[in-house]
Formats: structure tokens, C-alpha cells, sequence
């Protein structure tokens, strides 16, 4: 009785819950007994050096096939979706910003975004869209096709807008991405978010890989962790985080056992 | 049909290589195909053609209920014109027999571009003529319309021999879409078409041509096109229905400063057909440029996609690129793209792809909640839009409708 009443509030409060999460790639194991919970309108921060799993653990709650769960459960808004495929995991409400998106040689950006706008979209939509993350010229450019690192990002947002997943997965959203345009790139995740409505009646929910924290400048964070070795070492204020991270490095924060 | 002029030399280069077999694609056996088919009635009006055949003509781009969007019209059946009218001032459209009636000048780019004894198929249709249309743009005149053409292949086993003649005077500008199809969607046939295309200075022409064959027909197109200085040849080609056998290999070379060729071509090939496309590009004069691009997809057929350009002078550039998918199990594309130049200066470059689609640009599409098949098609819609500069809008769209209607057979 008292767990199906804790099942309930889950429910309610929690856009996304990772419980014991093992990810495996190429039978490989790469994530160990990752657990997470991401209330609905809240954003966390993803910390961690290259290779320790941060873009596997996004890859996984995307539900790409290479990424194996092989314990474990992927909860979004109280439905376990760890079996879901990738293309109804999109469809129910979760997205993603990709930190190397292919090249889709032929389809062009337009395309794209009025594929995320699923018949909702017009012409006059996309063009502001386009507008808004200033890309209005590449609307009719092949996607990511000698795009720059910026552009790719922005043209990540873009899709994401397009899409307005309740659930956002956003990788490294200011890597490669210069002064001026950080603080575009910034407000355009705070759109994205819905940073603007009070939390109580936000639905926007995201989850952001950074590795220098940049973003975190512009974009409020709740709660913060620290990928090490393919486990959540260090979970907890984001700021607070990030300052041991600059100051000893991710060996010694991920030793803290705090 | 005997009228036709063609010199003595001419003919006797042909029976010299009537048995020459073709540098490239199988060899088709001549003796197993009709030569004459009865005659067709001439109609004034196109429109009073059969209901079948112009449905048939409208899947390869040429409108006959409507012809106001046309600045000329050419229809040819088995070996008979059945009609010919312009609607514009400045262009002629008629039959090849009739050009070398009217104009004794036409001997001289009679086999000029194209030699005769190129091969058995070429010597096939000297010596065995059955017209061909004749379209010309006068010195200065630009057409706003298309000129369109069909040569509807409907006699059963017959061998359609067909010699095309394209002038564009100084500083016109011609627009030709041509549809060539077959009545039936099941009986053998064969269509030879020598096209001979004259760019001459400042001119330009864009053509556009549309095959929609059965899986019984072999096809075996000979063009050529000379350009003279400033002038500019687009030549786009999709053929997207099943083939039994197809090969050409068009080539344009550039003898004037300047001049540009643009070559793009949609491949399409089903199961058992089997598809040898080329384009060749000859830059023999200070400057010239040419880009060929060719997109293949094979559902279940093979094919050969073949590019080559020559620079022999300075300053001229030339760029290939040919891409491939193959869709399902089975199938084969084999791209050869080939450069050579033949002094300091020049500056050519390709690139080949051949390959499935990128599983990584599926997942991609289906990350922003596309089905796999919707992504697919996504990708295949893509990748077979080739946006040509300089194609006028309505010839856009129609190559466009023409990719679109055959993306369920692909899919």
C-alpha cells in the first residue's frame, strides 16, 4: 500500500528517474548502477571528464540501440521506458541536442524542423525559429552539412524548440560555441526550459552535459553531479560542485565521498 | 522516310561499324527487333491523342491537354511525328526529315557531334532513319516556356531509331523537356536516340529528360553536345522505372572560353534492371567549367555510374561527384569516376560515395520522433533532390514531381 502511494508521487513529481542504471556499448560496460531523479520543471547539471560516461548515460535515456541497458530502469513521468524504442521515446516527450550530429547529406535544415514540428508548423513558424537562434540563412543549407560548432549547437536548439520535448537532453551545449553566441545559446535553453514560468507550473525539464560549466552562467541548474568511471561520484549544489571541480580537479571530487 | 538526306560517307561509315560493339553495356542482338511499325495519324491537335498514351506522356513531363505552358511541342509514335507546333516566336520544332528538307546547312551538324560509327547503334540508326525532332532557338531569342518532346515507343519488339538535332543560336536560351516512354508495360522494345546538341556563343540550354521504360526495353541513347564560348548546356536526367537494359554515356565538350556544362542525373534501378550512365565532360578551351553529379539508388538492380572529365586547357575547372545508396539486400553500384588533365592549370576533383544509408542518420531523424520508414524516406527524398542552378522553376517542379511519384516504388 505505502509503495504504491510512493509510486504515485513519483508519478506527479518526477519528469525522469534513472534507477540502477548498467549501460553497456558493444558489450563493453560503460554506466554502473547510475541512479538519478529529475523533478518536472527542474534542470540538472552534468559534470565530468572526457570519456566518463556522461553522453553514454544521454544516449541511453535517448534510447539509441548501440546502448545496451543491461540492469536497471529508465522512468519518464512514471512510465518505465527502458524497452521503448528510440523513435516513441522522442514521440512521448523526451529530446536531445547532440554534441556531433551527422551530416544528412540532401535534407535540408527545413526539413528537419518541420519534421520536429510534427504538422504543427508553417512556414512563418520555422522562419522565426530560424530567426530567433540566427540561422535564417541556413534554412535551406543541407543539416550540419559545413556547419560550424555553433551553428550546430544552435541548430540543435532550433530542432529542439521545434520539437518542445517536455524532457530535454542537452550535450554539451556550449562546446564550440564563442563569447557572443554563448549568451544566445543560453537564452535559447531558457526558452527551451520554460525558465520564464514560475517552477510550479513549469513542465520543461532538462538535463546538460557541460564540461566547463559555461553555461551554467546562463542557465539556472538545481542540482549537479559528477561523472567518474562510468558512476555518479558527487551529487549536489551545481556552483558548489563546479568550484571543487576547478579547484582540485575531477579525481580528487570524485574521491569526496560526500 | 527514304528522303532522308545523309551523305554517301556517311552511310558507309555506318555499314563499316554496324557490327562495332559499344565500348560500354550489353550487347543488344539488332536482328531480334522490328524495324517498321505502321504509320501514325498526324494530329493537329495534341490533345486528340489517345487518352492512354498522353497519361503515359504526362508521367514523363510532357502536357498535352494544356500546352499553354509550352513554348513547343513535338510528339513522335514508333517511327511516325505525330505532331509538331510552336508557340512562341524564334523556335522551331519539327521533324528531323523535315529540317533537312528545309535547311541544306543541317548536313553540316549532321554526325558532327556525335560520330556515326560510334558504335553498331549509332550506324543502326543512319542507315536505318526514322526521324527524330529538329528544335532550334534563333540568334537572340530566349524561351520563357519549355520546349517539350515525347517519343512514345508502342509497336511491340520495335526498334526506334531516332536522331535528334538541338541548335540554340548566338544568345538564346532553350528549355527542352523530353519524355521518352513506352505504351506497354510489359513488351519488348528497343529505343536508339543519337542527340546532337549545338551551343553556340552566349547561348544556353537546359535539358531535361525524363525516361519512364518497362522491364522488357533496352535503351541505348547516343548524345553529344559542342559549346561554344560563354555558352552553358544543363542536361538533367532521372529515369526512376524499371529497365531491362540502359546504357549511355553523353558527353559535351567545350571548345569555347568559357563555356560550362552541367550534368545531373537520377538513377533509379529496380530489380533485374540494369543501368550504365555516364557523363562526360571534354574542357578543350581557357576556362571552361563543368560539374556532373549523379545520384544512384538501387532497390535491387545494378549500376554503373560512370563520370570523366578532360581539361586540356587553362583555367578550366571540373568538378564529379557521384553518390550511391543501396537500399536493399541485393543490388549493385559500381561508381567510376575518372579525371585526367592534361596540363598545369587545370583544377578537377570528385568525390564517390556508394554505400547503404548511414544507420547513425536514421537514429538521428528518429531521435526527433520520426518513424525508421519515415526517416528513411526523409533521407531517400533527400538524397534524390539535387538542386540544379539555372533550372527554371516549372522544370523544377516537374523533376520534382517526377522523383516524388516514384518514391513508393523505392520505399
Amino acid at each position: 500500500m505505502e509503495s504504491e502511494q510512493a509510486i504515485e508521487i513519483s508519478e506527479v513529481r518526477n519528469m525522469l528517474e534513472i534507477k540502477q542504471l548498467t549501460v553497456a556499448v558493444e558489450d563493453k560496460e560503460i554506466l554502473h548502477d547510475v541512479n538519478m531523479a529529475i523533478k518536472k520543471g527542474e534542470t540538472h547539471a552534468l559534470f565530468g571528464p572526457n570519456g566518463s560516461g556522461k553522453t553514454t548515460l544521454l544516449m541511453a535515456i535517448m534510447g539509441f540501440p548501440r546502448y545496451q541497458v543491461t540492469r536497471g530502469n529508465i522512468i519518464f513521468k512514471g512510465e518505465d521506458i527502458t524497452k521503448l524504442p528510440l523513435d516513441e521515446r522522442a514521440r512521448l516527450g523526451i529530446g536531445m541536442s547532440f554534441q556531433r550530429p551527422p551530416v544528412v547529406r540532401g535534407v535540408k535544415t527545413r526539413d528537419i524542423v518541420a519534421a520536429c514540428l510534427k504538422g504543427r508548423g508553417n512556414e512563418e513558424i520555422i522562419g522565426q525559429l530560424a530567426e530567433k537562434a540566427n540561422l535564417a540563412d541556413f534554412l535551406n543549407r543541407e543539416i550540419n552539412y559545413r556547419f560550424s560548432g555553433g551553428e550546430i549547437k544552435r541548430s540543435e536548439m532550433m530542432q529542439l524548440l521545434a520539437q518542445k520535448p517536455e524532457l530535454s537532453l542537452l550535450d554539451e551545449p556550449e562546446s564550440g560555441v564563442d563569447l557572443t553566441n554563448i549568451a544566445l545559446m543560453g537564452e535559447l535553453i531558457n526558452k527551451l526550459l520554460e525558465k520564464d514560468c514560475p517552477i510550479r507550473t513549469r513542465k520543461c525539464t532538462g538535463l546538460i552535459i557541460t564540461h566547463t560549466g559555461h553555461i551554467l552562467n546562463y542557465v539556472n541548474a538545481r542540482t549537479g553531479y559528477v561523472m567518474f568511471d562510468g558512476r555518479i561520484a558527487c551529487e549536489g549544489d551545481p556552483h558548489e560542485i563546479l568550484a571543487t571541480i576547478k579547484e582540485k580537479g575531477y579525481r580528487e571530487c570524485a574521491r569526496c565521498t560526500k | 522516310m527514304h528522303k532522308v538526306k545523309s551523305s554517301k560517307t556517311h552511310r558507309d561509315r555506318a555499314k563499316a561499324a554496324l557490327t562495332k560493339a559499344a565500348a560500354f553495356g550489353e550487347d543488344i542482338d539488332l536482328s531480334s527487333y522490328v524495324s517498321s511499325a505502321e504509320e501514325q495519324p498526324y494530329q493537329d491537335d495534341p490533345s486528340g491523342l489517345p487518352a492512354k498514351a498522353k497519361e503515359q506522356m504526362l508521367g514523363v513531363g510532357v502536357i498535352l491537354d494544356d500546352v499553354s505552358q509550352r513554348s513547343g511541342t513535338f510528339i513522335q509514335t514508333d517511327n511516325t511525328p505525330v505532331h509538331s507546333s510552336i508557340r512562341q516566336e524564334g523556335i522551331e520544332v519539327m521533324s528531323t526529315r523535315q529540317a533537312l528538307e528545309k535547311y541544306d546547312w543541317l548536313s553540316d551538324y549532321w554526325w558532327n557531334a556525335v560520330p556515326v560509327d560510334t558504335d553498331k547503334y549509332t550506324a543502326n540508326v543512319e542507315l536505318s532513319q526514322h526521324n527524330g525532332y529538329f528544335i532550334r532557338a534563333l540568334p537572340g531569342y530566349k524561351t520563357i516556356y519549355p520546349v517539350q518532346a515525347c517519343l512514345y515507343l508502342k509497336r511491340a519488339r520495335l526498334a526506334q531509331n531516332v536522331h535528334n538535332i538541338i541548335i540554340a543560336e548566338e544568345d538564346s536560351e532553350l528549355h527542352i523537356i523530353t519524355g521518352c516512354t513506352t505504351a506497354s508495360s510489359e513488351e519488348a522494345g528497343l529505343h536508339l536516340g543519337v542527340s546532337e546538341f549545338y551551343i553556340k556563343r552566349g547561348a544556353k540550354i537546359t535539358f531535361t529528360m525524363i525516361h519512364s521504360w518497362n522491364p522488357e526495353v533496352a535503351v541505348r541513347p547516343r548524345s553529344a553536345a559542342i559549346v561554344e564560348e560563354n555558352g552553358l548546356l544543363l542536361s538533367n536526367y532521372v529515369i526512376m522505372k524499371p529497365v531491362r537494359s540502359l546504357q549511355m554515356y553523353p558527353s559535351a565538350r567545350c571548345v569555347g572560353e568559357n563555356a560550362v556544362v552541367r550534368y545531373n542525373s537520377i538513377l533509379v534501378a529496380a530489380p533485374r534492371s540494369s543501368l550504365d550512365v555516364g557523363s562526360r565532360a571534354i574542357l578543350d578551351a581557357k576556362g571552361a567549367k563543368t560539374e556532373i553529379i549523379s545520384r544512384a539508388i538501387t532497390t535491387g538492380g545494378n549500376i554503373i555510374a560512370r563520370g570523366y572529365i578532360e581539361g586540356n586547357a587553362p583555367e578550366v575547372k571540373g568538378h564529379l561527384e557521384c553518390r550511391g545508396l543501396i537500399l536493399q539486400r541485393e543490388g549493385m553500384i559500381h561508381a567510376v569516376p575518372e579525371l585526367k588533365g592534361n596540363l598545369a592549370g587545370v583544377d578537377l576533383s570528385h568525390e564517390a560515395a556508394v554505400g547503404k544509408i548511414a544507420e547513425e542518420e536514421i537514429e538521428y531523424l528518429m531521435a526527433r520522433g520520426l518513424t525508421r520508414t519515415e526517416a528513411t524516406a526523409t533521407i531517400v527524398r533527400g538524397f534524390l533532390r539535387v538542386d540544379i542552378e539555372g533550372l527554371p522553376p516549372m522544370l523544377r517542379a516537374e523533376l520534382q514531381r517526377a522523383v516524388v511519384a516514384s518514391e513508393k516504388e523505392i520505399m
